[in-house]
Parts: structure tokens; C-alpha cells; sequence
């Protein structure tokens, strides 16, 4: 950082001591320094949680595995999804937004600085909670440690007779408080976003990245809170003897599987729209031409918001609803894709005939095409019902529901960490690095979530901790193990290219991308202020209108 | 950078972007609307479900009397921050002060209601579903109430003290919004437990 800073020769600045440093990231209400707590907390429980996963392919391997028991199975796959979702996806997520939406908008921070700084340490102290349970869960009957509930904790799992211990109390605790944390942030971005913005900076105008976080915070707003309304609920049922989810008093497990989905299915979507705001503004940069059809853009994304509010009980065609809700569901689900769809082809359109650049950014956009394609197809499917009846509960699913959140999410939040990263520390990550990420983790992800896709049509189980030898599932098991290995692999280089190219990547300048929207214009990093003069914008490109003032495209407007 | 943007273009017209305060508690009330709902469906779902007595029928009684207070402490929380934006503090004190009274009539009621069901009838929170839908959306009504009670009575605290001015208009009507999301829900809540339920 130092070398950053203007040198005057005879005087040398001496660094802040390191519990001032300290003190100021705890205590801070920066945007940027919250976005990058953020993002650091969930690249921590990335590791964390693709420990879990290493864990439960080593133990699915070869058949007749024994490396763990089944409970430590059980909680493996619990603690996977429940860290990977809510304390990995949603945090990095909010730290681009934290990050980048004030920026683009050209404000000088959120709408509530400590609102802000509340919902990350709320959000942190969630995941904490989370894994304090391998600790305390235990309780003084010893039954349990860490939560095995799934990370559905379908009725009447999560009841006191089935979860004895505190292991599922930490599991609701930590989901109630984290979730809390993200209405306050979703609060935030929204009224960031309608109120915050520079002069000329219309609604119109605003880079779809920001459009997409209005739509991820209109969504968090209307779908966590079910999740946080069926927490209390099974907290009611735990401590204060209520019959929400008991079936002994006339409680319906049903109830609890229609709550957790109303929060469970469109919260996919509360995760892959800010992915797909990532490549609305990579994909043009690194294709020099302005997005195609943003209107449409917009359009498909409120659409597919909307839309996605509707579908959640295609996760409940095996529960025996009737046939109308299994029609309904079919058919809503069938049409998220038309949005879904027009976005697909509008990236494509941006990239045709342009003069793409293949670096390391646009190489995972590239991949999140092909891939989220694919996995938005295995989507259709499963929303037949009669093939959903055959393939529910089975690795099919796991393949299709890995291959949009790690095929789709995680492959655009790559791209993003590339395109971003020398915004926020002055340094670019190196390129070469990056190709090896980029190629490792490829051919790691289709090995494992190709594959997995056939046991699935075999007929193997998820959840299920062995399994007989004969049946055609080990090689194959195998072969998603491996595949698994080589994208820890590929990890380990990206965390490996963080740090590395913190210290000696290049100098990145302002603008080393040659981009078009407002972040680029300050420094890097930015200074607290953001930007010195408050910007003022006539196009949606206000970079572009700056280096081409003989072609502006504010004349187009 | 400014000066060059500018040279391209007219100045944008000035604008008035809407009140960051005014959007945030809009969007808290969609997410805790979304959280009544959930309450709201659960109770609507459970209703004549319930293996064991008492039923609704047998044990509530339509406290119209403070449904009374808490709706007509909207209008008073309305005027009080209409007088505060004119400058009248004084009227701005008794209507808030009003407000508040009001507020605590409703509690006493629903203090009242619940000892009742208690100590005459037995019905606590794991005696049937009844009682656990009946409490848990009450209560959670309730502790709202309470919640605007607090943020009230600290507003009146600094206002006694002299330190609310015309220029907080802005602030204290952020919370009148609040109050009114609460009497709102009290009227769907009603409607559900005291008129459907029964």
C-alpha cells in the first residue's frame, strides 16, 4: 500500500500500527471496506465448505466407504449446503454489491452507512453461530454435535424428538440471524439505488449490474422472511412447546416443506441475478459494444423476479399434491425460462460481432453460457412432473442444482473477482494464474457435475452415506471424486493468485479494462470520498461519452 | 471530469430523488408484510384443526374497544406529524403523547385477553394448534406494537426535552409510517382471528 502513495523524498510515512488498522476495519461503515469484509468472510467459508464436500466425496469414492461414519455424513452435507448458500454465495454477493452499486451510481456511500456495517456483523456473527454448533450442539445430553438435519430440516427431522441437543437450535439461530442481516442489506441497497444516485443518472441509465441488485433486493425482501417466519415457528415448536410442524397435534409436515420452498426456490434466483449482472457488464466490455437490447434486458430480469415467486413447489411434486398444483407448478416453472431465455441470447448478441478479448474475466462468463444453459435444460426436465416423479431425490438433481450454483453463480463471481479485483486493491490478479483457475476448475466442474448426472439416472440416491458395489455407480463415483479434487485444486491457485498478486500483481491504474461505467473513473482503490466531483451522466456509458466526446452517446439517447 | 461531461450535454434538470428514510422503512414493511403473511396463512391453514379444546368459538371475544384505540392512534400519530411539519409543537407533544396512550390501551387489552385464556380457560401456547397459531401471530403483532411503543416514547423524550423540530418532520414521519403498517396488519390480523376464525 505504501508504494501506492505519493513519496516525498527525506520523509518516510511510517504504517499504522496493526490494532489501529484493526480497530478501523471493525468499526468501519465504508461501503467498500464493509463489500471487502464481505467477500474475505465469504471466501473463508468457500474453503470451509469445500472442505465438507471434499469430505463426502472421499467417504462416496469407491462403495462400502467407511473414511466417516454415517452421522458425520449427515452433518457434512448439512453444514455444506447451509455454509456454501447462506454464509458463502449470499455474503460475496452482498460484498460486490456493497462494493460496487454506491460506486456506479456515482454516490458517495449507501443509503445506511451503519445499517450496513449492523447486517455484515449480523450476517458474521450468523456463521459463527453456525459453527459454534460443533462445540455446544452436544448440549449436556451428548447427543450430536454439529446440525444432520439437511439443510431443508424437513418436519418432523427438526422437531425435539429427532434433533435432540442443540445442534438444530444453532442451525435456526444462525439462519434467523443471518437472515436478518440480509433483509437489513437488501433494505439498503434498495434505497440506495432510488435514492442515492448522481445527477443524469436516471433509471434508464443505470448499469445493469445496479438494475439487477434492485431486483436481488426487491426478492430478498419478499423471500428470506418466509425462511426468517418458519425459523420462528420451529423455534416456537422447540422451546415453547408448539404444534407448527407436529404431527402428533395436527401439525402438518407439509406446511414446513411449502415455507421453506416459498424462501428455498427463489432464493436460487436471489443468488444468479446478481451473477447475471456480472456478465451484463463484463461480457460488453470484453466484446467492446454496448449490451444488447437493455430494455429487454431489464425487462426479462423484473420478469424472471416476478416469475420465480411462483415455481416453489416443483420441489414438492413426490409430496402427492393434487394434479392442478402439479400443472401449475410445471407450468411456471417452464416459463422462468423465456426470460431466462431472452437473456441468454442477448449476452450472445452483445458478444456477435464483436471484437472479444479473451481474458481471464470473459473466459468465465464465456463458461457460465454454456454451462448455465445446460443446467436451465436438466431444469425443464425435472419440471415435468411424471420425469420429476423418477429422477426427485436422486444425484440428478444434485448435478442440475451444482451445475447452476457452481456452473452458473460460481463461474460469473469468478469472472467478477478477475474484473473487479483491480478496482479494489490497485493490483491486477496475474492472467497467467487466472488460465490455470480457469482451466483446472473447467475440466474439475464437468468431470464431477457431468458425471454425476448418469447414477442419478441409475437410481442413486442422494444422501445416502454407501452403497452397494455391482450397481454400476463406482467408477463413476470415482471419476465426480476426482473431478472434485481437481477443482479444490484450481481453488487453491485462485486463493493462491489473491494473495500473491495483493503484493506483486501489475499496477492497474484507473481503468486497465477500458470500461464504460462509473467505477472506473476514480482511482484505484477509490479514496473514502468515492469520487472527488460528483459525477454527472448523460448515457448509460459515461466513460465511453468522457474518451469519445466526438462521438458521445448521449446523442443516441 | 465533471466539466467535460458537462461541456457535452445541458445541465440535467434538477430532480428530487425520493427520501432514503421514507424507502427503507417502505421496504422493511414489504419484508415484515411478507413475514405476516406466512403467520397469517399458518393460522388460516390450522384453523378447526386442533385435536384438542378450546376452540376459538368457545374462548374469544371481540375486543372492539381497542381495536378502536389502535386504529384511531393513526389518525392521531397523521395530525401529530402534520402539526409538527406547520411548526406547532405543542400540538406535535399532546398528539404524540395521545398516540402513545393509545397504543398502551391496545396492549392493555391484548395483556387482558391473554390472562384470561390462561388462567380461565387453560389455553397457552402448546395446549392445541389453536393456541399455538393464536399466540404466535397475536404476539407477533404485539411485539410491534411494542417496538413502535419504544421508538414513540423515545421521539416524546426528546420532544419534552425540546429537541424535535420542524426539520425532523421528515424523520418522525418515517415512523408515523411504521405505526400505520402496524394498524394495518392489526386489520388483517382481526379480521383473521376474531371474524374468520371463529
Amino acid at each position: 500500500m505504501s508504494s501506492n502513495a505519493i513519496t516525498i523524498p527525506g520523509i518516510r510515512v511510517e504504517g499504522k500500527p496493526w490494532l489501529e488498522t484493526l480497530h478501523e476495519w471493525v468499526t468501519t461503515v465504508d461501503h467498500k471496506r464493509l463489500g471487502i469484509l464481505y467477500i474475505i468472510y465469504g471466501l473463508g467459508f468457500l474453503v470451509v465448505g469445500g472442505v465438507e464436500a471434499l469430505i463426502i466425496r472421499i467417504q462416496l469414492m469407491h462403495s462400502h466407504s467407511d473414511f466417516v461414519s454415517p452421522q458425520v455424513f449427515n452433518r457434512m452435507f448439512t453444514m455444506h449446503g447451509t455454509t456454501m448458500i447462506f454464509f458463502m454465495v449470499m455474503p460475496v454477493l452482498f460484498g460486490f454489491a456493497n462494493y460496487l452499486v454506491p460506486l456506479m451510481i456515482g454516490a458517495r456511500d449507501m443509503a445506511f452507512p451503519r445499517l450496513n456495517a449492523f447486517s455484515f456483523w449480523l450476517s458474521a456473527f450468523g456463521g459463527v453461530l453456525l459453527y459454534f454448533s460443533f462445540l455446544g450442539g452436544s448440549g449436556l445430553y451428548g447427543a450430536g454435535n454439529a446440525p444432520d438435519v439437511g439443510w431443508w430440516a424437513y418436519a418432523p427431522l427438526g422437531a425435539r424428538a429427532f434433533s435432540p441437543g442443540h445442534s438444530t437450535d444453532y442451525w435456526t439461530l444462525s439462519l434467523l440471524v443471518s437472515g436478518f442481516g440480509s433483509i437489513g442489506t437488501a433494505i439498503n441497497i434498495i434505497a440506495t439505488v432510488l435514492c442515492m444516485r448522481s445527477p443524469g443518472m436516471k433509471l434508464g441509465r443505470m448499469p445493469l449490474l445496479v438494475w439487477l441488485y434492485l431486483v436481488m433486493g426487491g426478492m430478498v425482501l419478499i423471500a428470506i422472511t418466509p425462511l426468517s417466519a418458519a425459523q420462528i415457528m420451529l423455534l416456537i415448536d422447540r422451546y415453547l412447546g408448539g404444534h407448527f410442524f407436529d404431527t402428533q397435534a395436527g401439525g402438518s409436515a407439509v406446511l414446513w416443506m411449502h415455507f421453506f420452498w416459498i424462501f428455498g426456490h427463489p432464493e436460487v434466483y436471489v443468488l444468479v441475478i446478481p451473477a447475471f449482472g456480472f456478465l451484463s457488464e463484463i461480457i460488453p466490455v470484453f466484446s467492446r459494444k454496448p449490451i444488447f437490447g437493455y430494455p429487454v434486458m431489464v425487462a426479462a430480469s423484473v420478469a424472471i423476479g416476478f416469475v420465480s415467486l411462483s415455481v416453489w413447489a416443483h420441489h414438492m411434486f413426490t409430496v402427492g399434491m393434487n394434479s392442478y398444483a402439479n400443472s401449475f407448478f410445471a407450468i411456471t416453472t417452464m416459463a422462468v425460462g423465456i426470460p431466462t431465455g431472452i437473456k441468454i441470447f442477448n449476452w450472445i448478441g452483445t458478444m456477435w460481432g464483436g471484437r472479444i478479448h479473451f481474458k481471464v474475466p470473459m473466459l468465465f462468463c464465456t463458461g457460465f453460457l454454456f454451462q448455465f444453459l445446460i443446467a436451465g435444460l436438466t431444469g425443464i426436465i425435472q419440471a415435468s412432473v411424471p420425469v420429476d416423479w423418477q429422477l426427485s431425490l436422486s444425484y440428478f438433481v444434485v448435478a442440475h442444482f451444482h451445475y447452476v450454483i457452481v456452473g452458473g453463480i460460481l463461474f460469473a463471481t469468478f469472472g467478477a473477482f478477475y474484473y473487479w479485483y483491480p478496482k479494489m486493491t490497485g493490483r491486477m490478479l496475474s492472467e497467467r494464474l487466472g488460465k490455470w483457475h480457469f482451466w483446472l476448475f473447467l475440466i474439475g466442474f464437468h468431470m464431477t457435475f457431468d458425471v454425476m448426472h448418469i447414477p442419478g439416472l441409475l437410481g442413486m440416491p442422494r444422501r445416502i452415506y454407501t452403497y452397494e458395489p455391482g450397481r454400476g455407480w463406482d467408477t463413476l463415483n470415482l471419476i465426480v471424486s476426482i473431478g472434485a479434487f481437481i477443482q479444490a485444486i484450481a481453488i487453491l491457485v485462485f486463493v493462491w493468485n489473491l494473495i500473491v498478486s495483493y503484493f506483486k500483481g501489475a499496477k492497474a491504474g484507473n481503468d486497465p479494462w477500458d470500461a464504460w461505467t462509473l467505477e472506473w473513473s476514480t482511482s484505484s482503490p477509490p479514496p473514502a470520498y468515492n469520487f472527488a466531483t460528483v459525477p454527472v451522466v448523460a448515457s448509460r456509458r459515461p466513460l465511453w461519452d468522457l474518451k469519445h466526446p466526438e462521438d458521445p452517446d448521449s446523442r443516441y439517447e | 471530469m465533471t466539466a467535460a461531461a458537462t461541456s457535452l450535454v445541458e445541465m440535467p434538470q434538477p430532480r428530487s430523488l425520493p427520501y432514503r428514510g421514507k424507502v427503507g422503512m417502505a421496504s422493511l414493511i414489504i419484508a415484515e408484510s411478507a413475514i405476516f403473511t406466512i403467520f397469517v396463512v399458518a393460522y388460516l391453514f390450522y384453523i378447526g384443526k386442533s385435536l384438542t379444546g378450546p376452540t376459538p368459538g368457545e374462548v374469544l371475544e371481540t375486543p372492539i374497544f381497542f381495536t378502536i384505540c389502535l386504529l384511531s392512534s393513526s389518525l392521531t400519530i397523521h395530525y401529530a406529524s402534520r402539526s409538527l411539519e406547520r411548526g406547532r409543537r405543542s400540538a406535535f407533544l399532546s398528539l404524540w403523547s395521545l398516540t402513545i396512550i393509545l397504543g398502551a390501551l391496545f396492549m392493555c387489552g391484548t395483556g387482558r385477553e391473554w390472562h384470561r385464556l390462561i388462567y380461565e380457560h387453560g389455553l397457552t401456547i402448546s395446549t392445541n394448534l389453536f393456541g399455538t397459531t393464536y399466540y404466535s401471530l397475536v404476539g407477533l403483532h404485539a411485539f410491534h406494537v411494542t417496538a413502535g411503543l419504544i421508538m414513540l416514547t423515545v421521539v416524546l423524550i426528546f420532544g419534552l426535552a425540546g429537541r424535535v423540530h420542524k426539520d425532523h418532520f421528515r424523520r418522525v414521519d418515517v415512523l408515523a409510517l411504521y405505526w400505520h403498517f402496524v394498524d394495518a396488519v392489526w386489520v388483517v390480523v382481526f379480521t383473521v382471528v376474531y371474524i374468520v376464525g371463529r
